[in-house]
């Protein structure tokens, strides 16, 4: 996926003397800087904790949206960094019913293992969502439904959802503290400026906040970061005759991709060449050119 | 619509992005940055097919939209993926992209041109490593131009390279591009900006992005990606002195485990702190973490630690964590240079919340100077600055707060505006006045001779402040004597300071206004608290009305601090008047007297409330004594000291 050669733009840089009014420094890859005493991976885990904290320390009454795929699970062990050892608010599980069998078996197990104050709240029937969405993505609005519900229940002031801004467009538009109106929608003309980890907490009456911890993460360093900390992941990600999931969402919109990745390191090499994009077996994604977006701005995650 | 490059740019298959001496691939990001319709979102969607970044099909599927929708095809359209974006063909909110150079993994940023926009502008560029500002070349410098080129400076942004897009438009005249390429320089360079290079372009045709064409021919320095190339990500703060902003208080468990991130230098077990503004003392007890814990060695800035204290202190969250000798200013005045997002133009005397690392304090606006639209250059207000505008400002703080000036520290350094809960502006900190509780590094406390245990030994009890607040006339003093009475004849060392004694003697330069009401209770929080330090139960009888000034005192005295509501009907004080003040008041003699103002604010929580219109002087006594025992103040002489300590 590099269009420049090595070789030939290294030596242009080099020998090309520089426009009379500018100062760009020569470069001597990889000899400049003393090794930084955190990587990538550090620095990420870093932030996320951070904004965990804020959360934890601004908002009333959080919960953490579990959808038990790999991004969620990270989110979980962050938090559990974050908080040392336990996780100090409830794991949320909107169940539209139609996960795969591995994944109800996976969050079982886990909800115990790793102490969670696991509530699971069902969605409503497929009747009660907006008719003029195409049909993946109605079905997919039934889960902003059950979450409106959940909120309603609980009375959360906060929602901590594992979203990141490489995986589609307009999630790359989003804040890390992420207002919510009071019908859970998403006002993305209106989102408030956001700067030098300063977070906007404040919630109106009766609405919520969305919180993104790991907003600024991509697909390869959740899986970097599951393979170092030994995070458990749903066996469905690894390939099996030919095919794996990438995200896993509802059994019935949700489509395995080819691959023959049978482990983590394999599914990094395969990313580290891919040009498909993660959520390209997510049919809700596709089928017209605003589908996603329009449900996102309902308040879908 | 799914407009999404492979996420997976920024990993090998070892896990990090390693570059072959086996550090970390530098993952830097950029914003890009200029006037509305200069060529951003046009710029990025040809670096991404310049690099090889875009996913397969993307491009045929894109110029399959535009033929559909019967526009010629736009390299913009590949950031523009909102369908109101679209429609109105300007970039609203802050798009990341990521893509790979040969010796970076990029994450581009394309904030918005448009001025309506300059806080999602600011949101995007504020998360940036380095900027490249684009400048049409037909049009030249514009008003966004210099406003994104100031903000980069108020953003601490310091490598910034321009580019002169559009040289197509200009027959990619040498004379053109020097003239843009002398003013912008100007403008940056009066900033304090230096730019890394001045780039002549078209990003339509890709003249100059990556390769030098012969169109281009008269220009020697380097392409767009060269100089992206060249960009440096922000490294931690390693160097500087410790800042560690305290998050949070955690007691999950045993532990008492102060949670934060550490902005600048490094701590670790052992060492010598001090919480700031307060200046107390402690040391690191443990480096707390999961599942490993507790940790060893050295912790640098970017990480998110907890730590434990050697001592229990009153710590809150909005400390400031450093070592002792180089800690940060403590002060409710600061001066700082700031930008204003809000539609409500910010004025002198406007009442606002400041955030400063993890604090929060109401402030309000002493003075406005310089404030200055930085598109236009001219017009300085000195009264107001409007949205957009940037300015200096003269801010009081409610409360003290631990603050550097940016330039010795850009992390403590910095401050964001709230109005009604929302983030209205921020900007540098110039200057901090140093505040009453100075930097402890001249002055040396010589410490008694003699161990807390050997006091508490003889006295039967810890030392304390038994603070009794309430109105005039509630019975305070006699509470505080019997007190001190049954102390003594128990062997302790009870010492009583009354409000009116003290202000006869060391607060006789105090009168009754708001400000000299706080710094009376926080002389009597002193006095009584190094007392207390030494053993002695010092019993403070003070009306003390506000609850900031109670807080305040509860934080000077910290875990020895017993605070008790004597609290009897407004009638009844009334009547009892012992000292004749509500006569006295009732005639107009005694203006701002807390009896017969309302403005006694009880505590919402406290160690104990006592009515004493209802129960006997022994009775409250007792109850106080009972209160103590209870949280271990006053001991019998079976307890195994040892298992205290």
């Amino acid at each position: 996926m590099h269009l420049l050669n090595p070789e030939t733009s290294g030596h242009r840089l080099q020998s090309a003397p520089l426009h009379e009014a500018s100062s760009v420094p020569k470069i001597f890859p990889g000899s400049r800087l003393p090794p930084p005493s955190m990587d990538h991976l550090d620095e990420l885990e870093a932030q996320s904790i951070y904004i965990l904290r804020e959360a934890f320390a601004r908002l009333k009454k959080l919960a953490l949206l579990w959808s038990l795929g790999k991004d969620s699970n990270v989110m979980i062990w962050l938090a559990r960094k974050a908080f040392f050892g336990r996780v100090p608010f409830p794991a949320l599980h909107v169940d539209t019913g139609k996960k795969f069998p591995e994944m109800y078996a996976f969050r079982d197990r886990f909800g115990k293992e790793w102490d969670l104050d696991l509530k699971v709240e069902p969605c409503p029937p497929i009747d009660a969502v907006d008719p003029t969405l195409p049909p993946a993505a109605r079905s997919a609005a039934r889960k902003t439904e059950g979450l409106k519900w959940a909120l309603n229940k609980y009375g959360f002031d906060g929602l901590i959802a594992g979203i990141r801004r490489d995986e589609e467009a307009t999630r790359a538009k989003e804040r890390v503290f992420s207002p919510r109106g009071l019908e859970g929608g998403w006002d993305v003309r209106d989102q408030p400026p956001e700067f030098w980890d300063q977070f906007n907490a404040s919630v109106p009456q009766g609405a919520h906040l969305r919180v993104h911890p790991i907003l600024h993460w991509t697909e390869a360093d959740i899986w970097a970061y599951t393979k170092r900390e030994n995070i458990p992941i749903i066996p469905l990600y690894l390939s099996k005759e030919g095919k794996r999931y990438r995200s896993l969402g509802d059994a019935d919109i949700t489509f395995p991709v080819a691959s023959t990745a049978s482990s983590i390191d394999e599914i990094l090499t395969e990313l580290d060449g891919t040009k498909v994009p993660e959520r390209a077996g997510r049919a809700l994604d596709h089928e017209t050119e605003d589908a996603f977006e329009r449900l996102r701005v309902a308040g879908y995650l | 619509m799914n407009m999404i490059l492979p996420a997976s740019v920024s990993a090998t298959p070892n896990g990090t992005t390693s570059m072959p001496n086996g550090t970390t691939r530098p993952q830097v990001r950029i914003v890009i940055v200029g006037h509305v319709d200069h060529g951003k979102s046009t710029l990025v969607g040809r670096l991404l097919h310049e690099t090889g970044s875009l996913p397969e099909g993307k491009l045929e599927m894109l110029k399959a939209v535009s033929a559909r929708r019967g526009m010629p095809f736009e390299w913009s359209f590949l950031l523009d993926a909102l369908q109101t974006e679209r429609d109105q063909g300007i970039t609203i909110d802050t798009t990341q992209i990521r893509f790979r150079t040969r010796s970076r993994d990029v994450v581009l940023i394309d904030a918005p041109g448009h001025a309506e926009f300059l806080r999602n502008m600011i949101t995007g560029a504020s998360q940036a490593d380095g900027a490249v500002l684009i400048i049409d070349a037909l049009e030249g410098v514009r008003d966004q131009t210099r406003r994104h080129g100031y903000l980069l400076h108020l953003l601490g942004i310091k490598q910034v390279a321009v580019v002169v897009n559009k040289m197509d438009r200009v027959d990619f005249g040498a004379d053109r591009f020097k003239e843009i390429s002398d003013e912008i320089w100007a403008h940056l360079i009066g900033l304090g900006v230096t730019p890394s290079a001045i780039i002549p372009i078209s990003a339509r045709d890709g003249d100059g992005v990556a390769e030098h064409t012969p169109r281009i021919g008269w220009y020697q320095g380097p392409t767009v990606v060269e100089a992206l190339d060249t960009l440096e990500p922000a490294r931690p703060l390693e160097q500087l002195a410790l800042r560690l902003p305290v998050q949070a208080i955690y007691k999950f468990d045993d532990r008492r485990i102060v949670a934060g991130r550490i902005e600048s230098g490094h701590l670790a077990a052992g060492d010598e702190i001090v919480i700031m503004p307060a200046g107390k003392i402690a040391k690191i007890k443990t480096v707390e973490s999961w599942p490993v814990t507790p940790l060893k060695g050295s912790h640098g800035a970017g990480r998110s630690v907890g730590i434990t204290l050697d001592r229990e202190l009153f710590i809150e969250r909005g400390d400031v964590i450093a070592h002792a000798g180089a800690t940060p200013r403590d002060t409710r005045r600061i001066r700082a240079r700031i930008f204003w997002l809000h539609d409500k133009p910010l004025s002198k005397g406007d009442q606002i919340l400041i955030r400063l690392g993890t604090r929060e304090t109401r402030a309000s606006v002493v003075a406005i100077e310089k404030a200055v639209d930085p598109g236009e250059l001219s017009n300085e207000e000195t009264k107001a600055i409007a949205r957009n505008h940037v300015g200096e400002i003269d801010i009081s703080l409610a409360q003290p707060i631990a603050a550097d000036p940016y330039q010795e520290n850009p992390r403590t350094g910095r401050l964001v505006i709230e109005v009604n809960g929302r983030i209205a502006g921020g900007g540098l900190v110039l200057s901090v006045d140093a505040g009453q509780r100075a930097v402890p590094i001249d002055i040396v406390p010589v410490e008694s001779a003699l161990r807390p245990e050997e006091r508490s030994a003889r006295y039967h009890h810890n030392g304390a402040v038994i603070w009794l607040t309430g109105l005039p006339g509630s019975g305070k003093s006699t509470l505080a004597r019997a007190l001190e009475r049954r102390l003594f004849s128990r062997g302790g060392s009870p010492i009583l300071l009354d409000g009116d004694t003290l202000r006869a003697g060391l607060n006789n330069d105090l009168g009754f206004s708001p400000q000299d009401r706080s710094e009376n209770i926080r002389r009597l929080a002193e006095v009584a608290t190094h007392l207390a330090r030494n053993g002695h139960v010092a019993i403070v009888a003070a009306v003390s009305p506000a609850i900031a000034d109670r807080a305040a005192a509860r934080r000077i005295a910290d875990t020895m601090f017993r605070e008790v509501h004597v609290a009897a009907p407004a009638e009844v004080c009334e009547s009892r008047d012992p000292k004749g003040h509500y006569a006295k008041a009732r005639s107009g003699a005694l203006p701002s007297f807390t009896g017969i103002t309302n403005d006694y604010q009880p505590p919402t929580a406290c160690e104990l409330r006592i009515d004493t219109s209802v129960r006997s002087v022994a009775d409250a006594t007792e109850e106080i004594e009972r209160m103590l025992g209870e949280t271990g103040i006053l001991f019998d002489e079976l307890v195994d000291l040892a298992a205290n300590i």
